[in-house]
C-alpha cells in the first residue's frame, strides 16, 4: 500500500487522470509551484485479470501507464512525470502470456523513454518494491531514480525463491553470495553502489508518511527535475561497481 | 565441417555465424571480438566459467548495402542470459547507431535473441542493462527500423522479450517462443493449475512463433531457413520505420482487452480472435 | 571452477587465430593464439574440479602424436568429455592452418 500512500500524500489537491484501469493512479499536481503528472501502480482487489490484483504489472498496467504518459506527451508541455514505484512484480500468469504481457510492458516503457526523449523530465520515486519486468515498465526509464532508505525498498530481477531454483542454489547459498556481490544483492545500499540511483533519503514513517516526510520528498523530486540535463540514461553511469558497462562503451566507441 | 556450412538451418548457427549469414558477403566486422577477451566481471567470481565474448557478438557491416549493427545473442552461453558485459555491448551498439543517425549516417539494427532474460548471477547490471536497451531501442527506432529476430531454439523472455515488443518489426520462426515469463517461474508463482512448465505443447501453442503470428505479436512468420530469413530481414529494413509500431498502439490493446470476458482461462483461439478479428 | 595451467614443446607460431567452439553443456570454446616459437601454453578454466591429471593426461595424448605449432590456448569449459576437447582442438588447430 506504499504506492497509494506516497501517490495521495504528495497529489494533495491535484486533478485526477480519469478513463484509466482502476490499478493505475494518475493526477496531474503541482509541487513546489511546479506543474507535474504522478502515476502509481496500485493494487485492484476486483482487477478483471486475478493475477494482478496485488499491485503486480500485469495487461492493462502496461497498456494503461503507455496511455497515461501518451497523454501527457500529446499536450506537449513537458510537465515532469513523477513515476512512484512500489510493483511487487510482473503479473505471472496463463492469461497474461496468452495475450502477450511483454507486448504490453513494452508499451508502459516505450511511452517513458519517448516522454524522456521528448524532453519530459521523467523521476523514479522508490518507495517499495521494484522488481523485474514491473519496474522495467514502471520507473527504469526515467532521467533521474530517487530511492527511501528502507529494508522495504529494493530492486531485483527476480524474488529469492525463484531466483534461487533457476540458479540451482539454495536460498540460504544466494543470501550468501549476495552479500559478496552488489549486483546480486537485494538491499537498497547494495543497489546504491552501482551507480544506477541519483539520490537515496530517509524518512521517518515510509508506510505513512508525515508531512514533514512528504516535504522532504517532494524538496528532493524538484531537485531532480532541476538535475536533469539531458535525454538520456548516462547520469547512470560511472560507479567503480559498474565500470565494465563504461567500458564496453568505450571500447565499442573506438572500434566503431 | 563443410557439412555444417552446407546446411540451411539458422537456428542451428551459433550467434557469430548468424550474424555473418545476414550481412553482405565479406562485410562483417566484429566490435570487441572474443580475442580482446572482454569477460563477465562477476561469472568468475562466482565459480562460473566465462565466455570470451559474453555470448554477446556486435557486428557492423551491410545488408543490401545499407549500413547495419548487428546484436546476436548466443543462447548456448548461460541459456542466452544477459550480465553487464552483454548487456553493455548491445546497449552501447545501439547507442551509437542512434548517434549516426543524429550525424546523417543511417545506421540501423538488427538483433537476434535467444535470451532467457536477466542473468541471475549479475542480476541487477543485467536488468540495469536492459533498461538501457529499451531506452536506445526507443531513441534509433525514430530514425530507422531496428528489427528483431526470434528465430529459436531458446526463445526470447524477460526483460529483452519487452525489447523484442519494441523492435519496429519483429519476425519468428515456428521454433521460437516468445514470452515475458519463463514457464517454470510461472508455474513456481501461479501454480500447476494455472501453468504446467511441462506441457510443452500447451506452452508452444500460447507462446510459440506461430500462434504469436498469428495473433498480431509478431511481423513475419519464416520457415528456419537462412536465406528465408535474411531475404525477410533485409526487405524489413528496405521498408523503412513503420507509420506506427506495436508498442504504441494502447488505446487499440486497451480496446481489445476491454473487450474479453476474463474470467474463463484462455486459450489460444481466444487470443486470435480477439487481436486479429477486427483487423483488415 | 579451476583454473589449471599446461606448457608442452611446439614447433613454430602459426600466422592466424582462431575461435572454436561455445561455453555450453558439455562444449568447451577454445582462443587459439600465436605464441613463443617452441612452447605451447594452455590456460583451461574448468567447470569440473579436480581434473588436473585428466587434463594432463588428455593433452600429452593429442600432442605425442603430432607436435603442436607454438601457440597460446585459452580453455573455457563447460564440462566436456574427453572426445568433445579433442575434437575442438583439431578444429582449432585446422582452422589456424596447422593439422
Amino acid at each position: 500500500m506504499r504506492g497509494l500512500q506516497w501517490f495521495n500524500a504528495l497529489s494533495t489537491g491535484a486533478t485526477a487522470v480519469e478513463g484509466l484501469p482502476a490499478s493505475l493512479k494518475v493526477a496531474d499536481g503541482v509541487l513546489g509551484g511546479q506543474p507535474v503528472r504522478f502515476i502509481a501502480v496500485v493494487t485492484d482487489p476486483d482487477n478483471r485479470f486475478p493475477r494482478a490484483r496485488n499491485g503486480e504489472v500485469g495487461l492493462l498496467e502496461g497498456w494503461g501507464l503507455a496511455k497515461a504518459v501518451d497523454d501527457a506527451i500529446v499536450r506537449g508541455d513537458q510537465r515532469p512525470i513523477i513515476a512512484i514505484v512500489d510493483v511487487p512484480s510482473q503479473a505471472y500468469g496463463r492469461r497474461e502470456e496468452a495475450l502477450g504481457i511483454h507486448q504490453a510492458l513494452a508499451a508502459a516503457a516505450d511511452s517513458y523513454a519517448r516522454a524522456r526523449l521528448a524532453g519530459y523530465p521523467v523521476i523514479g520515486l522508490l518507495v517499495g518494491k521494484a522488481m523485474s519486468g514491473a519496474f522495467l515498465a514502471h520507473g527504469y526509464q526515467a532521467n533521474r531514480l530517487i530511492a527511501l532508505r528502507d529494508p522495504g525498498v529494493m530492486v531485483h530481477a527476480m524474488g529469492k525463491a525463484s531466483a534461487a531454483r533457476v540458479t540451482l542454489r539454495s536460498v540460504e547459498e544466494l543470501e550468501a553470495l549476495a552479500a559478496s556481490v552488489p549486483p546480486m544483492a537485494y538491499d537498497i545500499d547494495s543497489f546504491a553502489s552501482l551507480g544506477l540511483l541519483w539520490e537515496t533519503l530517509s524518512v521517518s514513517q515510509i508506510e505513512q508518511p508525515t508531512a514533514d516526510d512528504v516535504a522532504r520528498v517532494g524538496d528532493c523530486l524538484l531537485k531532480a527535475i532541476r538535475d536533469v540535463d539531458g535525454r538520456d540514461l548516462n547520469g547512470r553511469l560511472g560507479a567503480s561497481n559498474r565500470a565494465a558497462s563504461s567500458h564496453v562503451r568505450q571500447l565499442l566507441r573506438e572500434q566503431w | 565441417m563443410t557439412d555444417l556450412l552446407n546446411k540451411h538451418s539458422f537456428v542451428e548457427l551459433g550467434a557469430r555465424q548468424r550474424a555473418r549469414a545476414l550481412l553482405d558477403s565479406g562485410t562483417f566486422r566484429e566490435l570487441i571480438d572474443p580475442f580482446q577477451r572482454v569477460m563477465s566481471p562477476w561469472l568468475s567470481r562466482q565459480g562460473v566459467v566465462p565466455q570470451a565474448d559474453d555470448g554477446v557478438v556486435i557486428a557492423k557491416g551491410s545488408i543490401a548495402g545499407l549500413p547495419v549493427v548487428i546484436a546476436a545473442i548466443e543462447g548456448n552461453f548461460q541459456g542466452g542470459s544477459l550480465g553487464e558485459v552483454g548487456g553493455a555491448k548491445i546497449a552501447g551498439a545501439l547507442e551509437l547507431a542512434a548517434e549516426d543517425n543524429r550525424k546523417g549516417i543511417e545506421t540501423r539494427a538488427v538483433l537476434l535473441l535467444e535470451t532467457g532474460g536477466v542473468r541471475l548471477q549479475e542480476a541487477n547490471l543485467g536488468l540495469a542493462a536492459i533498461a538501457d536497451i529499451h531506452a536506445a531501442i526507443v531513441d534509433l527506432r525514430q530514425y530507422q527500423p531496428v528489427i528483431g529476430v526470434v528465430a529459436g531454439s531458446v526463445g526470447c523472455f524477460g526483460g529483452m522479450s519487452i525489447a523484442a515488443g519494441l523492435c519496429s518489426y519483429l519476425v519468428v520462426t515456428r521454433e521460437a517462443r516468445l514470452g515475458l515469463n519463463g514457464p517454470q517461474v510461472i508455474e513456481q508463482e501461479a501454480g500447476l493449475e494455472e501453468y504446467d512448465s511441462r506441457d510443452r505443447p500447451f506452452i508452444w501453442s500460447l507462446t510459440g512463433g506461430e500462434q504469436r503470428f498469428n495473433s498480431g505479436l509478431a511481423d513475419r512468420y519464416v520457415a528456419d531457413d537462412v536465406a528465408q530469413i535474411q531475404q525477410t530481414v533485409t526487405a524489413l529494413l528496405q521498408q523503412g520505420v513503420p507509420a506506427q509500431p506495436r508498442s504504441r498502439q494502447a488505446e487499440y490493446y486497451l480496446a481489445r482487452l476491454n473487450a474479453l470476458d476474463a474470467t474463463p482461462q484462455i486459450e489460444p483461439a481466444t487470443v486470435r480472435a480477439l487481436y486479429q478479428g477486427e483487423r483488415s | 571452477m579451476e583454473t589449471l595451467s599446461f606448457e608442452f614443446p611446439a614447433g613454430q607460431p602459426p600466422k592466424g587465430r582462431a575461435l572454436v567452439g561455445c561455453v555450453g553443456s558439455g562444449d568447451l570454446e577454445v582462443l587459439l593464439e600465436p605464441g613463443t616459437p617452441g612452447t605451447l601454453n594452455i590456460q583451461v578454466q574448468t567447470s569440473v574440479n579436480g581434473a588436473q591429471l585428466r587434463w594432463q593426461h588428455l593433452f600429452e595424448r593429442i600432442f605425442q602424436e603430432h607436435t603442436p605449432p607454438a601457440l597460446n590456448i585459452d580453455i573455457h569449459d563447460f564440462g566436456a568429455t574427453p572426445g568433445v576437447v579433442r575434437l575442438r582442438l583439431e578444429q582449432g588447430f585446422e582452422e589456424i592452418g596447422h593439422d
